[in-house]
C-alpha cells in the first residue's frame, strides 16, 4: 500500500511538473506584447519597453520559467499584467464561483446518470437502453451553449420562470443564488450525463455477466437483492474514475456557460485573460484547473483502491 | 454514408474500409465506447464473417444518415437553393420575426437567418472531418507506439498525454487559435492536434490487448521490424476500435468547432457559421429575438445528433 501511494504521488508530481511546462510555454506562444496590450496602441515605444522591463518579460524564457515556478512553490501565483496586482484574489473569487456552479451540476448529474446507466444496463439492447444511451450520447455532444440557448429562450425569455443571468448580485441570499444557477447548471448536467451514464452502464453490464452474479441468481436470491448487494456495489467502481476525470472537462464547459450567462467564474476569467494577453492570470487560471483535475484523479484512484482490495494487493507486490 | 464497400478479402483481416462501413465481428461481451469498449471491439474484430449489412438494419443508422445527408446536401448545394444571399444585408428589415418571406426571420443586419443556417453547414462539414482524420492518424500512430513499446516511452508519453488531458480541450484550442490566428487550415490542425492524445489513449488500450496475443511475438521472431509489426500486424486488428473512436470524435469535432466559433475563435466573419451567429446574436435574446439564435442552435444539435446516431449504430453492429 505504501509503495502504491508513493508511486502514485510520484506520478502526480511528474504530471504537475509537465503541466507547468505546458501552461508556461503555451502562454509564451501567444503573440502580442503584454505591455503593448496593457498600454494600448498609442503608447510610446519607450513606455512599452519600460513596462516590459518592469513586468520582467524582457528576460530570457528559461529565467522567467524558473522564477515563475519558484514563485508557485512558494504559493505565489504571479502578478497580473492588466491589473498590476497579485492574481491570487481574482483566482480565488472566480474559483469559488465556479465551484458553486460545478457543485450544483455534479449533485444533480451523478445520481441521475448512475440511475440512468444502471437501468440501461439492466435492459441492455432493448428500447429503454437504446433511448437512454442514444439520448445521453447526443446530449453530451451538443455544445453547452446550444442547449443553454434553447433553455434561455424557453425558460428565461418566453416563460420567464428563471433569471437569465447567473450572478444574483451582491448580498443575494443562498436561495436567490441557487435560482440564478439553475439554468447555467442544466447544460453542464446534459454534457456530463452521457459520459457518466455510459460508464455506469458498462460497469453494470460487466458485473451482470460475471460468475458471482450468476451464482447469486442461481442460488435463488431475489432479483432486487442480487442487484443491490452484488451488482451495484461492484459496478460503480469504474464510474468513480470517470466522474473524477470529468472535472477537468467540466471547467472547459464552464468557459462557455459562464460566458453565455455572464458569470464571474474561472472559465470566464481565463477567457478574458487570454483575450487581454494577461499571461500571469491566464497561466495561473489554467494551472489551477490542471491541479484540480490531477488531484481529483488521485482522490478517485485512492477511493478505488480503498473500495477494491484487489487493486491494493496488486499495488504492493 | 454508403454501404457499398466490398467486404475484406481475407477473413479476420479487416481492410481499411470506408469509415462508415465497419468490418463486423462477433462479440458477446456487450461492447461500449471508451477504452474498455475499444478493447472489446478490438478483440471482437478477430471473429470471421463480415456482417456490415447489419448496419442497414439499424433504424438509428437510417435516422443519423438521413440527417447527415440533408446537411451534406446543404453544404454542397446550399448557396444555390438558399432563398437569399446569406451575406446580403437589408437594414430596413433587420430583426424581423419569422414570416412567409423570411421563414426563420432576419438577424440584426437584416440577413436571412434561413439562408445563413443552410449555407453555414459548409465550413463545419469541411473542417470537422479533416480535423478528425488528422487526429485519428496522429493518435493511432502515437497509441500504437505507446502500446507496442511500453516501458519508459509509454510512461513519459503517457504522463504527457495525461498532463494535456488535465487541461480542458476548449482552453487548449483557444490558446492555440489566439497564437496561430483564425484560419480554416489553422483551426482544422488545432482540433486534430487536440484530439490526438484522446485517440492515442484509446488505441493504446486496444494495442495492449493485442500485444499479449501469440501473433505479435510470432511476427517479431520472423524478424519483422517494429514498424511493420505495429502497422501491418497490429493495426488491422485494432481498426474497428479506431473506427468507433473516429465517429464519436467526429461528433466532438462539431462540438469543438461550434464552441470555438461561439467564443469568437472560429471561422472568421462574415462567412455564415452557426456558432458565430449564435455568439453574435444572443445578446438579442432578452429583447425577444429568439429566432436569430434558436435556429442555428438547432442546426448544431441536429448535426451532432446525426453523427452520434451513426456512431451508435456502428458500435452496436461491431458489438452484436
Amino acid at each position: 500500500m505504501a509503495t502504491f501511494l508513493l508511486r502514485r504521488l510520484g506520478l502526480m508530481v511528474l504530471t504537475l511538473w509537465l503541466l507547468t511546462l505546458i501552461v508556461f510555454f503555451a502562454g509564451q506562444i501567444l503573440p502580442g506584447d503584454p505591455a503593448r496590450a496593457t498600454l494600448g496602441n498609442l503608447a510610446a515605444p519607450s513606455a512599452v519597453r519600460a513596462l516590459d522591463h518592469q513586468l520582467g518579460v524582457d528576460r530570457p524564457l528559461l529565467t522567467r520559467y524558473g522564477s515563475w515556478l519558484g514563485g508557485l512553490l512558494h504559493g505565489n501565483l504571479g502578478t497580473s499584467y492588466a491589473y498590476q496586482t497579485a492574481v491570487e484574489p481574482f483566482i480565488r473569487a472566480a474559483l469559488i464561483n465556479s465551484v458553486k456552479l460545478a457543485a450544483l451540476a455534479f449533485v444533480v448529474v451523478v445520481p441521475l446518470a448512475i440511475i440512468g446507466g444502471v437501468i440501461a444496463a439492466l435492459y441492455a439492447g432493448r428500447t429503454v437502453d437504446r433511448v437512454i444511451s442514444v439520448t445521453g450520447l447526443s446530449l453530451s455532444t451538443v455544445p453547452e451553449f446550444v442547449s443553454g440557448i434553447v433553455l434561455l429562450v424557453v425558460f428565461g425569455v418566453e416563460l420567464k420562470w428563471l433569471p437569465v443571468t447567473a450572478s444574483a448580485g451582491p448580498g443575494a441570499s443562498v436561495l436567490q443564488q441557487f435560482r440564478h444557477l439553475i439554468l447555467p447548471a442544466i447544460p453542464l448536467v446534459f454534457v456530463l450525463f452521457g459520459y457518466i451514464a455510459r460508464m455506469a452502464r458498462a460497469g453494470t453490464i460487466d458485473v451482470l455477466n460475471s460468475d458471482y452474479t450468476r451464482t447469486a441468481v442461481l442460488k435463488g436470491l431475489r432479483r432486487t437483492t442480487v442487484i443491490r448487494r452484488h451488482v451495484l456495489r461492484n459496478s460503480l467502481l469504474p464510474t468513480i474514475t470517470v466522474i473524477a476525470t470529468q472535472t477537468g472537462y467540466l471547467i472547459g464547459g464552464l468557459v462557455v456557460v459562464e460566458t453565455l450567462f455572464n458569470y464571474q467564474g474561472l472559465g470566464n476569467l481565463i477567457y478574458k485573460a487570454a483575450v487581454a494577453h494577461d499571461f500571469p492570470m491566464l497561466e495561473a487560471g489554467v494551472l489551477i484547473i490542471g491541479v484540480v483535475y490531477v488531484v481529483a484523479t488521485l482522490i478517485a484512484d485512492l477511493l478505488l483502491t480503498w473500495l477494491n482490495p484487489r487493486l491494493r494487493l496488486g499495488g504492493s507486490q | 454514408m454508403s454501404g457499398s464497400v466490398p467486404q475484406p478479402a481475407e477473413p479476420g483481416v479487416p481492410s481499411p474500409v470506408d469509415p462508415a462501413v465497419p468490418v463486423a465481428p462477433l462479440d458477446l461481451t456487450g461492447g461500449y465506447l471508451g477504452a474498455t469498449g475499444a478493447v472489446a471491439v478490438a478483440v471482437a474484430s478477430r471473429a470471421t464473417p463480415a456482417r456490415w449489412q447489419l448496419l442497414l438494419r439499424r433504424p438509428t443508422f437510417y435516422a443519423g444518415a438521413g440527417i447527415l445527408l440533408f446537411w451534406v446536401v446543404c453544404a454542397v448545394f446550399g448557396y444555390m437553393f438558399a432563398p437569399y444571399n446569406p451575406l446580403a444585408q437589408q437594414l430596413l428589415f433587420n430583426n424581423a420575426a419569422p414570416s412567409a418571406a423570411h421563414w426563420f426571420g432576419t438577424d440584426p443586419l437584416g440577413r436571412d437567418v434561413l439562408s445563413r443556417v443552410i449555407t453555414g453547414s459548409r465550413d463545419i462539414l469541411i473542417i470537422t472531418p479533416l480535423a478528425t482524420i488528422l487526429g485519428t492518424i496522429l493518435g493511432t500512430a502515437l497509441g500504437l507506439a505507446m502500446g507496442y513499446f511500453g516501458g519508459a516511452f509509454d510512461l513519459v508519453v503517457g504522463r504527457l498525454v495525461e498532463a494535456i488531458l488535465a487541461l480542458p480541450f476548449v482552453i487548449i484550442a483557444f490558446l492555440f487559435v489566439v497564437a496561430v490566428g483564425r484560419s480554416i487550415v489553422g483551426i482544422t490542425i488545432i482540433i486534430g492536434l487536440v484530439f490526438t492524445p484522446l485517440i492515442a489513449r484509446t488505441v493504446r488500450a486496444a494495442v495492449l490487448v493485442e500485444r499479449s496475443m501469440d501473433y505479435v511475438p510470432g511476427a517479431r521472431l520472423l524478424g519483422e521490424n517494429p514498424g511493420r509489426v505495429m502497422f501491418a500486424e497490429i493495426l488491422p486488428n485494432v481498426l474497428p476500435a479506431i473506427l468507433v473512436e473516429f465517429t464519436v470524435r467526429l461528433g466532438y469535432a462539431v462540438f469543438a468547432l461550434a464552441t470555438l466559433s461561439f467564443l469568437g475563435f472560429g471561422i472568421p466573419p462574415p462567412t455564415p457559421d452557426w456558432g458565430a451567429d449564435i455568439s453574435a446574436n444572443y445578446i438579442g435574446l432578452p429583447a425577444g429575438y429568439w429566432w436569430q439564435t434558436l435556429f442555428p442552435a438547432l442546426a448544431i444539435a441536429t448535426l451532432v445528433t446525426a453523427v452520434i446516431l451513426i456512431a451508435d449504430a456502428i458500435e452496436q453492429v461491431l458489438a452484436s
